[in-house]
């Protein structure tokens, strides 16, 4: 099962490396990795979707935790929350497809942020599943680049990950 | 700086070798008498050297080597501490901090090259911020599971241009860091109601239990309930070896009566044991009818190759005591009528086929001889310091430890080349005490330069090697596996050990009968003060036995050559 798992950890140099380094090590999958400080410039915010079942999981969040530099580590797919990811996708643009990508665009309330005579690029934020269907309902369109931020995630409610 | 953190750390010995990125700091030990510091001829010896030191005492070893060669040089070294969770703290030079990343002469990325097999790493950026960084690693390295710890200290680091105060913290807290030091009293509870309902009960235990100084505790709780106890590789010694509720090492050469209580019985009680493969053989086969109880101070340790029923994250000292006040405030009594049967049963296949090999069917000596007369001539008390490959399972089948900390080997890495390093490490902090190396003619090569270092500070350890002419593991899995096609297992154009030994200016000995054995063992433990070295010829054709069948349960066993379970 897909997990998306969040990290605070200490904002320092190579704290990013043993994380990235633990999951090659140990044979743990990475689908996707975002990191940046958060309010508190000491600590930095990690989140990594990763696929596994029930075992895997749990040795990863055991073996993240165990790193000196990891302050927490939850498993927002155990509760209620939120995901999130950007994406800016560039097509080619031109004639009758103009019209075509900008009501498919409308429809998954996307915008077009930068525009050329033969260009779109489009924003979106959503989930990856969102981001997704969006990529394959643009069907004919040629897509020329795509570029994907990963997830970011939050737990809904009270619930925070904070020291 | 690096100096007097040292001092004020305790540290009476670090094991090192100079380069150019730690001029500095070999200034500043040539200029004081409070941390004495031991040249080696290689840095993978100091890092073993450090690692027996804390093997044998809990507390962490210290390595000092320079950038580059000499920080990779020591990395077979650090990688054996990690994966045996030894503590251990390896200073290593690095360049000019404005040079890092420059491909600069003898640099390397240590941080990068040692991570994977360290508990942690630093980097030092600020010069006053040296004796924080050393208590912090000292501190990380001692506490919880133990690891290794590496500090990279880049040259400019260590000759400031500015004076700072220098203060050593007495302690050190990190908010990201703070080890169990307490188990569930629930878990515990339910985990004791389980012990006292058991039939067929066995204690399963392993370096957490030396590590974490909890000997006493698991022989007071195992003779109050009068369980079964099996230790692993690393446990042995936590447990007395001759005591009667000693059924032997478990695992891929465990003995036949601790494989099959394993197999048979209704609850483990695992401490400070990981359930490595060399332990469980195929999981899904793993103690069919067994209910699981796993304590151990790292939660990753737990259900990572065997599922447990009631894991309990905590020190095995704790938690130990913990058990034993709750087994002796119950009402509950263990069934008593169920143990003894029990017992029945494993003295059963104790006499069937407990320790046994063959002399008769040669006339050479057997391995196995040759460690039970070295467990008489020292009364299993020596320290036993092994290299690996076979002549490491004759001694951990063989030597009968009574005490912790004294049986010191690298059980998760098997490092040969180990054995010796070690064995000098002991000795140096233990100078009264017998300390032995058992060894193989293979491994015996790997550091054999160290006979150097021993000669200039006078190290008379003894080195027992059991000299085969192949190396006998490999060659064993060759014969068993590879129809005997002893692809490069022998061992050709072996040097005159005895030769060798008397140039560097210790004793050499070399013995081919059994009959010479004793009075030759006996007179070089009667050399105190002289290092020597025992070539002992012993059957090239012997195996280790017995050896659990790949994949199979725990019960699945060869026994010898010719019979299977
Ligand atoms: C040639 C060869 C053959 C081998 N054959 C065998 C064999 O037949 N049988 C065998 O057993 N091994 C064998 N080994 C060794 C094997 O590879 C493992 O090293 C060994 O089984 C691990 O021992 P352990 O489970 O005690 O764990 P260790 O590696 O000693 O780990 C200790 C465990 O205890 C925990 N711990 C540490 N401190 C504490 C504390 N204070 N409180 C609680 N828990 C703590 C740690 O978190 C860890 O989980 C062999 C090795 C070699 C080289
Ligand atoms: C550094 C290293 N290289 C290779 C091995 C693989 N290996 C394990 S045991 C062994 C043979 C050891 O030979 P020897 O020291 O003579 O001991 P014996 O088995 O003959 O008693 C080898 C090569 C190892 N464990 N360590
Ligand atoms: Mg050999």
């Amino acid at each position: 099962m897909r997990h998306i798992i969040s990290v605070l950890m200490e904002n320092e140099p190579g704290a990013l490396s043993r994380v990235v380094g633990l999951f090659s090590q140990r044979n743990f999958n990475i689908e996707s990795l975002t990191v940046a400080p958060t309010e508190d410039a000491t600590l930095s915010r990690l989140t990594v979707t990763t696929i596994g079942d029930d075992r895997v999981i749990e040795q990863i969040t055991k073996q993240l935790n165990k790193l000196i530099d990891v302050v927490k580590v939850v498993d927002l797919t155990e509760g209620e929350h939120i995901e999130r990811e950007l994406m800016m996708i560039k097509l080619k643009a031109s004639g009758q497809m103009r019209a075509e990508i900008k009501r498919t665009a409308d429809i998954f309330r996307g915008q077009i942020i930068d525009v050329t005579p033969t260009t779109y690029t489009v924003q979106m934020i959503g989930s990856s599943e969102k981001l997704d269907a969006f990529i394959t309902s643009l069907g004919a369109a040629s897509i020329m680049e795509v570029v994907r931020s990963g997830v970011s995630g939050i737990a809904r409610g009270e619930k925070v990950l904070s020291l | 700086m690096v100096v007097r953190a040292l001092r004020d750390e305790g540290v009476k010995y670090i094991y090192g070798y100079p380069g150019g990125a730690l001029l500095h700091v070999y200034d500043a030990l040539f200029q004081q008498e409070d941390v004495q510091h031991v040249l080696v001829r290689h840095e993978q010896a100091a890092t073993h050297m450090a690692d027996a030191y804390a093997r044998a005492t809990g507390k962490a070893g210290v390595a000092l080597v320079t950038s580059g060669p000499g920080a990779t040089n020591a990395i077979t070294g650090i990688a054996t501490a990690y994966m045996d969770s030894i503590p251990m703290v390896v200073i290593t030079g690095q360049v000019m901090s404005y040079l890092i990343g420059e491909d600069a002469f003898q640099e390397t990325d240590m941080l990068g090259i040692s991570r994977p097999i360290v508990k942690h790493n630093f980097s030092v950026t600020r010069a006053e911020d040296i004796p924080e960084i050393i208590k912090k690693a000292f501190h990380i390295a001692e506490s919880g599971r133990p690891g290794p710890v590496v500090v990279d200290i880049p040259k400019d680091m260590t000759a400031p241009t500015e004076r700072f105060p220098y203060e050593y913290p007495k302690s050190v807290k990190l908010r990201s860091y703070s080890p169990v030091t307490k188990g569930h009293s629930g878990q515990i509870k339910k985990a004791v109601d389980m012990l006292l309902g058991a039939k067929r009960p066995i204690i399963y235990s392993g370096g957490g239990i030396i590590m974490g100084d909890a000997s006493a505790e698991l022989i007071e709780l195992a003779q109050l309930l009068n369980f079964p106890v099996t230790n692993t590789l690393m446990g042995l010694g936590g447990y007395p070896g001759t005591d009667r509720q000693f059924v032997g090492m478990l695992g891929m050469h465990g003995s036949y009566e601790a494989n099959m209580t394993m197999h048979h019985s209704d609850l483990v009680l695992a401490i400070g044991a990981r359930f490595d493969d060399r332990v469980t053989n195929a999981t899904d086969k793993f103690c069919p009818t067994a209910r699981i109880v796993h304590v151990d101070i790292d939660p990753a340790s737990i259900s990572k190759t065997i599922q447990a029923d009631v894991p309990i994250v905590g020190p095995a000292k704790v938690v130990l005591e913990e058990m034993i006040q709750l087994v002796k405030a119950s009402k509950k009594q263990p069934d008593a009528e169920a143990i003894a049967s029990w017992w029945k049963q494993i003295d059963e296949w104790r006499s069937r086929h407990g320790g046994h090999y063959r002399t008769d069917d040669s006339e050479l000596m057997k391995p196995q001889q040759v460690i039970e007369m070295l467990s008489k001539v020292t009364n299993g008390d020596a320290y036993v310091c092994s290299d690996v490959g076979q002549h490491q399972m004759f001694a951990a089948q063989y030597y009968k430890f009574n005490k912790p900390n004294r049986w010191i080997n690298s059980g998760g890495l098997g490092t040969m080349g180990f054995g010796f390093p070690a064995a000098m490490g002991v000795k140096m902090n233990f100078p009264n005490e017998e300390v032995v190396c058992v060894t193989g003619e293979g491994s015996i090569q790997m550091n054999i330069q160290e006979l150097s270092t021993c000669s200039q500070y006078n190290i008379p350890v003894k080195i027992i090697c059991l000299n085969n002419q192949s190396l006998g593991m490999v060659r064993q899995w060759q014969d068993m596996n590879y129809e005997a096609r002893h692809s490069h297992s022998y061992m050709d154009s072996l040097p005159d050990f005895k030769k060798l030994v008397e140039a560097y200016g210790h004793v050499g000995m070399k013995v081919e009968k059994y009959s010479d054995l004793e009075n030759a063992m006996r007179e070089a433990f009667a050399m105190k003060d002289r290092l020597v070295f025992m070539d002992i010829m012993v059957d090239p054709f012997e195996h280790v036995y017995p050896m659990q069948v790949p994949r199979g349960a725990m019960r699945d066993m060869w026994l010898s050559k010719t019979e299977r379970t």
